[in-house]
């Protein structure tokens, strides 16, 4: 049977630079419930990423995202002068000089990737959902992270897209195909909103209107995390989930604030977080040497 | 006098048909996509087994999740009040109940009269019903009705760290690539559930004897880690997905 | 910081909240002792600062845990929120 929850792996370099001109190399490895990342910067400048599934063995998935980010750069692991581990697996990144939370990891990173304006973070990922407050430097102020419950995480919508036989990346734009918004889904389990959309399919819902209940209904649980912390702008979202336009335009919609444009891939925010760690603490070893 | 109860379960629905408060008559159906329609269903079948007709019941009492869509009764009650009224009259020591159905966890501790003194309940998760171990029956690619027997023959309990039935599923497959043996798994699922149900019952502050009814009571699997983790026995009546529509059968009766 | 350490599940919202900027300043950490479920711990966060925490088994069953200090009737005090002096232990449920 076909996956259909699957993100496509990537990896990408700047075209427009070589690491050799640079000084301080370090890496961030973001080890996640589903998806890993590793990311590459050279001088505080982000150089290099790989983003790919996760595997069944955590040190395994890590050693094979560093690779792939590392491959065609001409870089090996030992030019990396100082590697932080991230996630939920970030105790298991072998090469790692330390390991640093993903909360700490995606402020630092979302103030790199969004400027330092941003105050509010969300990151819906895998298999867990957080909101993160932060100060101009992409210090933490505040938080909450939820990866108890599978509902407002991207696991719950690869259950959808997998009931749907939709490939993950098109149940966003198709949740919009609908002539009227349909109520929201009334089950936050995401077992029973199943039962639930199983229900409407049998009674005649087009995948799209089911699609659009459940979107609205992930928006609404997701809002209701924010306010947990509160919403400061600016405002940004981060993780797989940002990608799905679907629950994106709901949630703003519902919390009356607008996200800021992702200018860089929104999945490599905790591994470019550490990497950026990464280079503070090499230059304090440097400097203690 | 005849009266019926209509238990309108989340997945299945009861039917109890009592002539002076005996049991003549009960029948199950799965609630389908028409509730309405599964619950004649279920009726009917019910009053054939009994031997009576649709004009000699004086009265109908309806409870259970979807109580509001029960035909023809007259009126309803709560789902916690039908249990404890029909455990009660089944025996009368019981202090505690504990009732759980497929999306829905319940610990009830009600006085001799089967009076209500308080209810704690695990609702609107999975993680806390038959729900939990449906999902996982799938993730083991093992029958629903094997899972009890199955874990009844597991050597080691290794825990479950996933409490969520969608993460918990994942945590399974990884169990089974690892070579866990099924039946240790199985016990696992039974173990974890039991420990969100005790700790309702504990929430009610539970006193024996504890009665567990509802579809789940039927799994040994899951009473044995139950019994375990409440250190104390359980009494499983005969029906024990029943008990619900008996007790709205008797409170019919009071009318 | 305020590091809230819990869930939302279908069934509500379990947090324990502890506001580290209030915790980092307290010498004696009179909450780790104070709760009889062993749910809390001092740990080195990420800013290198020592302050209490949830700890990681305790953080998806908080519901549960926390239930034997919260019986639905005559509830008294909780014993973490009143064994932290500097007020930083809040609970939302």
């Amino acid at each position: 049977m076909a996956e259909y929850w699957r993100w496509t792996e990537r990896r990408w370099q700047d075209p427009d630079r070589d690491w050799r001109d640079g000084e301080l190399i370090t890496a961030g490895v973001d080890v996640g419930s589903v998806s890993s990342q590793a990311v590459i910067v050279v001088d505080g400048e982000l150089y290099a990423f790989s983003s790919m599934r996760t595997g069944s063995d955590s040190p395994e998935s890590a050693k094979k995202a560093m690779d792939w980010a590392l491959e065609e750069t001409g870089l090996t692991l030992d030019d990396l002068g100082f590697v932080v581990g991230t996630g939920y697996g970030r105790v298991n990144v072998p090469f790692s000089n330390k390991a640093i939370t993903e909360i700490a990891c995606h402020a630092r990173g979302a103030n790199y990737m969004y400027g330092p304006t941003v105050r509010t973070v969300l990151d819906m990922g895998g298999q867990d959902c957080k909101v993160i407050r932060c100060d101009e430097r992409g210090k933490v102020n505040a938080f909450v992270m939820n990866d108890k419950c599978a509902a407002g995480t991207g696991r719950g919508m690869e259950v959808f897209a997998d009931l749907l036989a939709l490939p993950i990346e098109e149940v966003g734009e198709l949740s919009f195909q609908v002539e009227e918004e349909p109520p929201p889904v009334s089950c936050t389990c995401v077992v029973f909103a199943k039962s639930e959309a199983t229900a409407l399919l049998r009674e005649g819902w087009p995948k799209s209107k089911v699609l659009a209940a459940y979107c609205s209904a992930m928006a609404h649980r997701v809002s209701t995390l924010l306010e947990q912390v509160g919403v400061e702008e600016e405002f940004a979202i981060t993780g797989g989930i940002a990608k799905n336009a679907g629950v994106v335009k709901r949630l703003e919609a519902e919390i009356g604030v607008t996200a800021l444009e992702a200018k860089y891939d929104t999945q490599i925010a905790g591994g470019l977080g550490g990497a950026l760690f990464a280079q503070h603490l090499l230059k304090k070893k440097l400097a203690k040497n | 006098m005849i009266t019926a109860g209509i238990d309108m379960g989340a997945k299945t629905i009861k039917v109890v048909v009592l002539r002076d408060g005996d049991i003549v008559g009960k029948a199950k159906t799965v609630a389908g996509f028409e509730a309405r329609e599964s619950a004649e269903e279920a009726y009917a079948a019910a009053l054939e087994e009994a031997g009576v007709t649709t004009a000699e019941v004086e009265q109908i009492v309806a409870t259970g999740a979807g109580r509001k869509w029960a035909p023809q009764a007259a009126r309803d009650v709560s789902e916690v009040s039908g249990d404890a009224k029909g455990v009660i009259n089944l025996y009368p020591g019981a202090r505690t109940v504990i009732d759980v159905g497929a999306e829905e966890g319940r610990a009830i501790r009600c006085t001799e009269d089967g009076k209500v003194l308080d209810f704690a309940l695990n609702e609107k998760c999975a993680a806390g019903a038959g729900a939990f171990t449906e999902a996982m029956s799938r993730a083991l690619e093992v029958a629903i009705e094997e899972l009890g027997p199955m874990s009844l023959n597991s050597q080691n309990a290794i825990p479950m760290n996933a409490q969520c039935a969608v993460f918990a599923e994942s945590e399974v497959v990884s169990l089974l690539h690892a070579k866990t043996p099924k039946e240790d798994i199985a016990r696992a699922v039974h173990d974890a559930i039991a420990s969100r149900i005790v700790s309702l019952a504990r929430k009610v502050g539970f006193e024996p004897e504890v009665v567990l009814i509802g579809g789940l009571a039927r799994n040994v699997g899951f009473v044995d880690s139950l019994q375990r983790a409440l250190e104390c026995d359980v009494t499983i009546p005969e029906n024990p997905e029943h008990i619900g529509a008996y007790g709205a059968a008797l409170a019919a009766t009071e009318s | 910081m305020k590091a809230h350490y819990g869930y939302k599940d279908g069934a509500g919202d379990f947090f324990i909240i502890i506001d580290t900027d209030k915790c980092v300043d307290c010498e004696d950490r009179p909450c780790v002792a104070a709760c009889p479920a062993d749910v809390l711990e001092i740990i080195t966060d990420d800013y290198d600062d020592e302050v209490a925490a949830v700890i990681e088994g305790h953080r998806k069953t908080l519901k549960y845990s926390c239930a034997p200090c919260k019986p639905d009737r005559d509830r008294p005090s909780l014993p973490c929120t009143t064994a932290c002096a500097p007020d930083a232990i809040s609970h939302s449920w």
